[in-house]
């Protein structure tokens, strides 16, 4: 089924959609908020830039965006894929739960910031550019690879994984992240340790039809919370 | 009731165009692309900057004043031939619609001040006419000047901007920048003068954020002479960029280094010239600093100002494409004036995007 944005403000677009069976084209997308929220089982491909909270809640299915997005995409999203083909702006998979992200571009501030892990819920987010500052803060779970294809330098801004205790983030840098806060602990990857997020890797690449020797080439710096430093020490000795 | 009884809180959208060559254009794309985000406002308040649109009277200042009634607007008058010499004065032409109500009387004046007048002042005639701007403002009542900019003219009311857009007629003027405004306040008592943009000679601003270091910069403005009258936080960034840019002579840049400063911690990490300079304006004008998210626009002549805070709490697109620089909260309010960019980019946090109209072009001296 195609919609056509431009005839339908955000109200009447969404409640197509939600009517509108399970594979779903938008042409003339405008900043329309709220696109794809809380679906469950549907392909929804847009064409244009589509407003705030694209697949907020996301429960499922596929959201595929040809072009930019904008802020909040994928906000507390629990199930399912959204693909991005151009860039994301801030707070991209805000508080996630599950499900997966893949932006071909680069995203803007706050990059899965607050996403949490239970169980066999493990949101993942992989950004083949870069990444504005505040990535993964407060990180409790999950998973973030940011690629930084086309990058000479650290490809994230200030404040990297502050205040994670939970998840990891991947860095695909020549050069290891500065001023990292003391509960975040560091490690350049190996081989062997590259194979854990492979998979993701490899659905990143058929996404954007990609080598993967491209994805792999160079050095990964993994970040996970510092279990010889952790938070309870901040605020209480016992 | 009126602003300033109260604080606002506001949430907001803002974007602005602007040529590079000075070329003119009129003032309706400028309407399409805050129509996009209209759900960022709640129709309490929407405004417009616009510079370059009074080529036939560059040299005199275009004063805009809202009325409560024929008796302010005759004191308000009798001020300004004590003290201007008035060129041409005229209600400001508006449209008839439905979605804007309960206007003001709206005035417009050209003037230039009395060579007696200033001369007796001993002051230099932008000094001059801003104290005559406060005067009007803070001790006629029911006057509000509004805007008083040479060659540009601020056009602001409740209702939703692209409505006030229309009320105003704005695509029947051609400037060389536009800047827009879509307000959100949330316990505002919705009186005209509250909407943005805030403005003082040429510069005014639009601005999408909530600062929290207000009566700090309030404070730190007021012993400097100016007066907050509505407790809005634009109106004290309108005055901070006033009173750093033409009364310190500080450039725009190292406006963003005060308003936006580095952090301490980025500060000693900087080279140390670069790190002297950023110390140097952290320390003195610290009460300029202003903390909390905002996303603003400042518009002056013959250029334009883009500012995100340090964290950047607030979205800010800048668009490129040929002569144009468009800046814009969501991405989707430029591509709906220019689907094709040659570029796109999210300005850091902290850091200003200054664009400037090539010197000597056309209209904008």
């Amino acid at each position: 089924m195609m919609l056509d944005a431009a005839t339908l403000d955000w109200q009447a677009l969404n409640e197509a959609v939600r009517d509108g069976g399970r594979e779903i084209e938008i042409i003339h997308c405008t900043g329309e908020r709220f696109i794809g929220a809380g679906a469950s089982d549907k392909k929804i491909t847009i064409h244009g830039v589509p407003g705030n909270a694209l697949g907020a809640y996301l429960d499922g299915g596929e959201i595929i965006a040809r072009e930019n997005v904008q802020d909040a995409v994928g906000d507390t999203m629990n199930d399912g894929r959204i693909v991005v083909h151009g860039s994301a702006g801030d707070a991209l998979g805000y508080a996630m739960r599950g499900g997966r992200i893949f932006v071909r571009g680069d995203a803007g501030y706050r990059t899965g910031i607050h996403m949490k892990q239970y169980q066999e819920k493990r949101p993942v987010i992989v950004v083949g550019g870069r990444v504005g500052s505040f990535l993964g803060e407060y990180l409790a779970g999950g998973l973030i690879v940011v690629l930084g294809l086309g990058c000479t330098d650290v490809p994230a801004g200030n404040f990297i994984g502050t205040g994670m205790h939970g998840g990891e983030i991947w860095l695909r840098s020549l050069k290891p992240p500065q001023h990292l806060p003391p509960q975040v602990h560091l490690e350049e990857a190996d081989e062997e340790m590259l194979a854990a997020i492979r998979p993701q890797l490899e659905e990143f690449s058929a996404c954007f039809d990609l080598p993967m020797s491209q994805l792999t080439e160079g050095r990964f710096y993994r970040l996970t919370p510092n279990a010889q430093n952790p938070y309870k020490r901040l605020y209480v000795q016992n | 009731m009126r602003e300033g009884s109260f604080r606002n809180l506001s949430g907001c959208a803002v974007s602005a165009m602007i040529s590079k060559e000075g070329r003119r254009f009129s003032g309706a794309d400028i309407i399409r692309s805050i129509r996009v985000m209209h759900d960022r406002s709640n129709g309490l308040g929407g405004g417009f900057a616009a510079y370059g649109i009074y080529p036939e009277y560059q040299d005199y200042y275009a004063f805009h004043v809202f009325y409560d009634n024929m008796a302010a607007r005759r004191e308000c008058e009798a001020f300004l031939e004590r003290h201007f010499d008035i060129i041409n004065l005229s209600k400001i032409p508006t449209r008839k619609i439905p979605q804007i109500t309960d206007e003001p009387l709206i005035w417009r004046y050209f003037v230039a001040p009395l060579p007696t007048k200033l001369a007796e002042s001993q002051l230099d005639e932008r000094e001059f006419v801003a104290r005559c701007v406060f005067r009007i403002n803070v001790q006629l009542d029911g006057c509000y000047v509004f805007s008083s900019g040479k060659n540009m003219g601020v056009f602001k009311a409740v209702g939703f901007p692209e409505d006030v857009g229309v009320f105003y007629r704005l695509d029947e003027y051609e400037g060389y920048a536009f800047t827009a405004h879509g307000r959100y306040p949330t316990n505002t008592p919705g009186w005209w003068g509250g909407a943005h943009p805030f403005a003082l000679l040429d510069y005014s601003v639009v601005h999408n954020g909530e600062i929290s270091s207000y009566d700090a910069n309030r404070r730190s403005m007021e012993m400097h002479g100016y007066r907050c009258t509505l407790q809005t936080d634009t109106e004290v960034i309108t005055y901070m960029i006033d009173y750093l840019n033409r009364k310190k002579g500080l450039t725009m840049e190292e406006i963003c280094s005060v308003i936006a400063a580095p952090f301490w911690d980025t500060i000693e990490r900087m080279e140390p010239a670069e790190r002297q300079r950023a110390e140097y304006l952290r320390n003195a004008f610290s009460s300029c600093l202003i903390t909390g998210p905002f996303s603003i626009i400042v518009g002056f002549e013959g250029g334009m100002l883009a500012l995100n805070d340090r964290l950047k709490l607030r979205s800010m697109v800048v668009g490129e494409k040929d002569d144009m620089v468009y800046i814009a909260s969501e991405e989707a309010a430029i591509r709906a004036i220019q689907p094709e960019l040659e570029r796109l980019y999210a300005p850091k946090g902290g850091e200003g995007v200054l664009i400037q109209v090539k010197e000597g072009a056309g209209q904008c001296r």
